[in-house]
Order: structure tokens, then sequence, then C-alpha cells
């Protein structure tokens, strides 16, 4: 049997992770792979920590992934990244999107936010990427539209044709903000 | 055509194409999409019921009426419908009645984590478990197949990595189910006096053999030979857990869980040389394979508490090579916990209750977050409606030396639940007791659905709007106050009043929740926190406004309002004794 990739997408309530595991997953049934996604949501999730498990592959069994099996970290915020490490595979590929949201205790003083971040994650991982997505986001025209931005750049690790990307963009976001997602699609691709 | 969908998705797909007439619920997570999707077709009557109960007694009605039915819920809505299941099991239905009961191990958003099997087996109903959105939709279909040939309820159990998870679903026609145009009196079967209920037990008991002889030639209760080192019997997402750390072992993957298919128990149990039996939650099916004599390792070696992945699968199991996970980089992670949203009507009203210093009975909803600190003034919190219960009972307890002590806070969508009635027993019997009902005109807590106090349906028509002030004082309670929640002198004033008073007393907070999309778009203009008059004493803090940080600087620290995020709500420079923080356009 081929191998399942695993992708697992993290980060704050709010800055459309749900959205982005969605796209992913659809263009990766319509590239026709059996595909899973699981995500927990409920409590208030505004920020909170969120994440989703999107699966793909020729037959896949769980929704979830095992820990130390995950190919692709795709991480919307600094501090959410650590918090998954050991979810990863050996060699495993981290997107990173260089941002910062501080939690209730940092905010309240009680704790500092890690500011050796980006460091750490490159002394360890060969496969670790720094990406500014709010930057390509807002040159697109909008800083909501991080999360496509960001999966343009994620859209580089896998062998499926741009026009399914945006195919799926097109269909599953509401008209209006199609053209300004398709641009930080293809902005965040090219960077 | 082949669509990814969650499995809430997939429900409501499946209820329509087996034609269902009438659709009802309550939201709850993880169950709330499948009415929010069933309302797309609009060929279904859908509605969000003010509780469990009453989604199930309607649901009830339209089957005995010949129509198709759904009623759905999470696992502790079940607790809430209970009475009339256990009798509509007695009584049967005509059309097909289905009963979703959403799970949820690990309590992601829940108060426990009870095993809904339990309920099939007590109320003697059948239960599918799909293991996927496939599933999950083929079953709903198969329910009311089985509903209408066995004349029972059927339910059918999702958990949160069901509800939530999306997989691949191929869709299929509806058809179309016929309510017949007469209603059947048949007063033997429907009317539960004891002499009729002494009748209908026994055949209740006769259905739940034939379903076991069912169960055993149901296709969908499926034996897989392939290692017949190791056998497996799992159901439901834990079926796709296991296989996913051994594939190459054998299954015997459970689709009804109730009844138990005994025969084909026994013929898997002589296939394999070593039984597992793989199920979250509660020994359910351990106890009953255990009882027919069959040797199964169970929960000596599967946790009980929590939900399960394929790695408690395989750490149980054993004999495979354990995956080795990398170490933090950093030891201490700054939590994340979810919290009230900038500009959160809650906020001031939490605030003033802390300062009170009362003991606060309190309930179900976004509001709970009151709990967490900074603001941590909430004292109880147990089920849908209980804070009211538990002010009368603390104010019976304490007697007279009760005045001034305690309070109950309820939102306005769990008032409609379960606090009328207990709000009815307080003014009955006198109790001196302060309820705080947080109307924020939604039921925010599971993404702001419509609800009696909203003036809307689930379909977004206008309907009538219940009048909670006239509604209270129906009830008998005299003393009716309201506050705008962003008024904290006000708050404080009215909640000190009425805690005092010797007699009951209802507060209502009118401030709709700041997600909501008729709370006007109408955006404040953000604070800004003057860093020279800036005190340094930390009160803002206090509120645990997502939007105000600490921020370090020279000669001093300082509070920090990120303008992005503040909703210009004024709680904070009200709270401020420096009047530090202004308004930025000023």
């Amino acid at each position: 049997m081929s191998k399942v990739t695993n992708i697992l997408m993290v980060g704050v309530g709010g800055q459309g992770v749900i959205l982005a595991s969605e796209i992913v997953a659809e263009v990766m049934m319509r590239s026709g792979f059996d595909v899973k996604k699981s995500e927990v949501h409920g409590m208030a999730q505004r920020g909170g920590s969120v994440n989703s498990h999107v699966r793909f592959g020729e037959k896949v069994y769980s929704p979830i992934i095992k820990k130390g099996e995950v190919d692709i970290l795709f991480s919307f915020e600094l501090l959410e990244t650590m918090r998954y490490l050991d979810y990863l595979c050996d060699s495993p590929v981290l997107l990173v999107n260089n941002q910062k949201v501080l939690p209730p205790s940092v905010t309240l003083g009680a704790d500092e936010y890690p500011d050796t971040i980006p460091d750490l994650l490159r002394a360890r991982y060969p496969g670790f990427e720094l990406i500014n997505a709010l930057d390509t986001a807002q040159q697109a025209g909008n800083a909501k539209a991080l999360n496509i931005a960001f999966i343009g750049a994620l859209s580089r690790q896998f062998d499926v044709d741009q026009k399914a990307w945006k195919d799926a963009i097109s269909s599953m976001l509401p008209p209006k903000l199609v053209e300004l997602n398709i641009k930080a699609f293809s902005l965040g691709r090219e960077h | 055509m082949k669509v990814l969908l969650s499995g809430n998705e997939a429900i409501a797909r499946g209820a329509y194409e087996a034609g269902v007439n009438v659709a009802t619920a309550y939201p709850g997570t993880p169950s709330t999409e499948i009415l929010e999707n069933m309302a797309a077709y609009k060929e279904i009557y859908s509605e969000w019921a003010p509780n469990e109960k009453v989604a199930l007694e309607v649901a009830t009605g339209a089957a005995i009426a010949g129509g198709r039915a759904l009623a759905a819920m999470k696992h502790v809505g079940v607790n809430v419908a209970a009475d009339p299941l256990f009798t509509a099991s007695y009584t049967g239905v005509k059309g097909g009645l289905v009963i979703i009961t959403a799970d949820d191990p690990e309590m992601h958003s829940s108060q426990n984590e009870q095993d809904n099997r339990n309920y099939a087996k007590f109320a003697k109903i059948p239960m599918l478990e799909p293991s996927d959105s496939q599933e999950a939709k083929d079953f709903v279909k198969l329910a009311f197949a089985i509903s209408e040939t066995f004349d029972t309820p059927v339910f059918v159990r999702s958990t949160t990595r069901i509800s939530h998870a999306k997989s691949i679903v191929e869709l299929s026609d509806p058809v179309a189910h016929d309510v017949p145009d007469q209603l059947e009196k048949q007063p033997e079967k429907y009317v539960m006096l004891p002499r009729n209920a002494r009748i209908r037990h026994p055949i209740v008991e006769e259905r739940v053999r034939k379903l076991g002889e069912y169960a055993d030639g149901l296709e969908y209760n499926r034996i897989e030979i392939n290692n017949p080192a190791c056998g497996i019997i799992t159901s439901g997402v834990c079926y796709e857990y296991a296989k996913e750390s051994f594939p190459d072992y054998s299954f015997l993957k459970l689709a009804l869980v109730n009844p138990l298919p005994v025969a084909k128990i026994k013929t898997f149990a002589a296939q394999v040389k070593k039984l597992y039996v793989f199920e979250e939650l509660d020994p359910f099916f351990e106890e009953q394979i255990k009882a027919l004599g069959i040797d199964i390792v169970g929960k000596e070696v599967f946790p009980l508490c929590g939900e399960f992945n394929p790695t408690v699968a395989a750490e149980g199991i054993g004999g495979t090579q354990q995956t080795t996970t990398a170490p933090p980089l950093i030891d201490y992670l700054p939590p994340r916990p979810p919290n009230m949203c900038p500009g959160c009507p809650h906020r001031g009203v939490f605030y003033a209750l802390k300062k009170m210093k009362v003991f606060v009975a309190g309930d179900i909803g976004c509001y709970t977050l009151g709990a967490l600190p900074p603001l941590k003034t909430m004292d109880t919190c147990i089920c849908m409606g209980a804070s009211i219960g538990h002010a009368m009972g603390i104010d019976k307890a304490l007697g007279d030396k009760a005045v001034g002590k305690a309070v109950a806070v309820i939102g306005d969508s769990t008032f409609m639940h379960s606090g009328i009635t207990p709000l009815l027993d307080i003014a009955y019997n006198k109790g001196a007791c302060t309820v705080v009902i947080l109307d924020n005109r939604t039921t925010a807590m599971t993404g702001r659905q419509e609800h009696p106090g909203t003036g809307y349906t689930l379909g977004g028509e206008e309907t009538k709007s219940v009048d909670l002030k006239a509604l209270c004082s129906a009830l008998g309670i005299d003393n009716i106050r309201t506050f705008y929640p962003y008024d904290l002198e006000k708050i404080e004033t009215v909640l000190r009043e009425e805690v005092a008073r010797p007699e009951p007393s209802v507060i209502i907070s009118e401030g709709p929740c700041v997600l909501h999309r008729r709370a006007g778009k109408v955006k404040q203009p953000p604070y800004s926190v003057s860093q020279d008059d800036c005190k340094s004493c930390k009160v803002c803090l206090q509120l645990g406004c997502p939007a105000i940080e600490w921020q370090k600087g020279e000669p001093k620290d300082t509070a920090y309002i990120n303008e992005l995020l503040c909703n210009g709500c004024s709680i904070c420079a009200q709270v401020c004794t420096a009047g530090a923080i202004i308004r930025s356009d000023k």
C-alpha cells in the first residue's frame, strides 16, 4: 500500500486554519486520493489553540495522525508549532508562518513569549522554512487572506496542478473574495 | 457523485436521502451541525427545539403520525430526553424514528464523557455506530429501515471524531416518504397506562431477541479474517484506529452495537488465537462478551477514560515497533485556552460578581469561561439549567444566613432550555435567590443558533420571541431588573441591591453577543493606554480581555491595548483608576 501523507495544520482560533485544511482536503480528493480530515471545534474557539489533521493517500483509515508520523507541520503561529513536535516524523517538513499571537498568560505578564523559536527549529529540522504569509496577504490586498497565501507556500510540496488549487479556492470561498485570494495564493506559491 | 462530508453533514444527507419529514434538535457540540445542514434541505421540516426532551417528543409525535422523524442531540442531551426515550421504546413507532447521539470522548466540549451505548441497552433500543462519513450516511438510512421493520426508535451513535471528521461520501438520490393524510387511533399502543404498558413490555423483549438474530445476519457486522493470530472486536472510529495500527490482523467490525451479534462473535472468537476488544470509554462489549464465556482482553490494556487513537491501539496490543517521538525544544509553553471575546457582554458582569465575592452558581454556555483565570468567578457548573436550582438549594440550606451570599448566572438559551422550571420553584417555594439571565440574544457557545427568545427560526423566518420579563413575572417573580452590561457602576448597584433583598429576584443583562450578526456592525472606536498616566496597577488585566497586553518598558511596565483586537466596549476604561485608558479618537 502506498504511503499516506500526513499534514498537521495548527494555529490560533480566527487565523483561518480550518478553512485552509478544508481546501487542502478538497484538492487531494479531486486529485483522486482517499482523504480524511479531523479537528475539534466547540468551546468558543476564538483565541484558543486549533489543530486540524489532514491525511491523504490510496487508503486512509484513522482520521487522526499518530504521534511521530506527521510529514508536514503547517503552522500558522510560532508558539503553536512547539506544541506538536512529538507528532513529527524523522525528517519532517515544517512550514511556519512568522507570526506571534500572544496567549493570555503572556498578555497578563505572567509568562514570556519564547523569542528563540525559529532558531531552535532551524537547528533541529533541515526541513524548516519560515514564511511571511501575512506580508504576502497584505501584498495581495488584505491581511485576512493570510491562510490562502500560506496555502500557496504549502502547494509547492505536492505534485498537483496549480489549477486544481485555484479551482478549489474558487469553489469554496464567497465569490467576492475569490479574486483577492487567488492573487494571495499565487503570490504565496511564488515566494 | 463523490464529495467530502463531515459526519454531521453525512447524517443530514442520510436523513434527506431517507425522505425524513421532521428533524429537530437542541444545539450541542459535537451534534450542532446536523440540524444546521438539515435546514438546507427545504423538503424537510427542521427546527431548533427548546431542549432535547421536547425535540424527542416532537420527533416521536411525527413518527406516530406516520412521518419519518429524526432528533439529534449531544450525549448529555439524551439525559434530558431520557424520559420520553424509555417509554417510546415501549410504544414503538409508525414512521421511522431515529435518534442521533453525538458522544464526546475526551470531553473536548462537554462536562462528562458518558458512553451512550449504555442507553441503547438500558432503553432496549437498537444502536448503529458508523466508522466514517459514508457509514454515517448509510447507517441513518438503515436506521429508518430498522425502525419501521422492528417498530422501534433507533439510535445512531456518533462521536466527536466522526461528527467533526471529513471523509469521502458517495451521494444517492433521495426517496420521498409520504405521510398518510389520516391519523390512526391506536391507544393500546400509544397510551402507556399500566395495563397497556404491561402488554407492550414483552413485545419489547421479543423485539430485542429478534434484533439479536438480525444482528447476526447483518452484513455491516463484518468479519475480516487476515492474520488469525490476533482478532480485534471494535466499532465506530476505534475500528479505523485499530486498522491503522494493525492492518494485517483479523477484525470483527460491529455496526449494530446493540443488541450484539452473539453467534457472529462466537464464530469470530473460534477463528482467531488471541482476542481483543478495542472500545473507547466503558467496557460495553467486553462485559457482554465475557458473559458469553469468551476469553477476551479489554480494559486490562486499554484506558477507561479519554478518547482513543492509533497509538492507544498499538500500545495496548503491542508487538509493533513503537515510534519514537521527538522531545520538546522548550519545556514550558504558555497555554492558550479559549477566552471571552474582546467586547463580550459577559465580562463586566463577572468582574462585578468577583468584586462582590459572592458564590456563583453557574451554568453551561460561553459564560462558563468566567470560571477561568483571571476572572475565576464561577463556583458550580453541572448541567443545563442547574444554576437556578443550585441557588435555591443554597438558599434553603443556609436559611436566614443565605442573604447576600449566592447568585445564579445563566444564559438566555440555557434559561429557555431548563431554567424556567427551577425559577418556578424559587417563586413557588419562596426562595430568596438572585438569578442573573445573561441575555446575549443567541446560543453563542455552539456557534450562535436561534432559540425561542431570538425572534427567528432555524430556517431564518421571523417568529414570536419570548418576553423574558413577562415570563418571569408570570412565574411569580416580583423583582425584575435589567442592566446594560457595559455600565459597570449600574451592574454593581443592581447586583448589590438584589442580592441583599430577602426575596426572589431576576436581573436581565441586556447585551447581544458581539459576534451576533444582528448585533450591528458598528464597531466602537478602540481604546488606548496613555503610557504616561498608567500607574502599572494591572487592574485592567483582571478583566482577561485578549486586547489588553502587559508591556515591558522604561521607566515602567504598562498596560497596552492592541487596537486591532479592541472592540471599544469601554469596560477597561471604567475599571482604570488612573484615567489612563482613553478612546483613541479623543
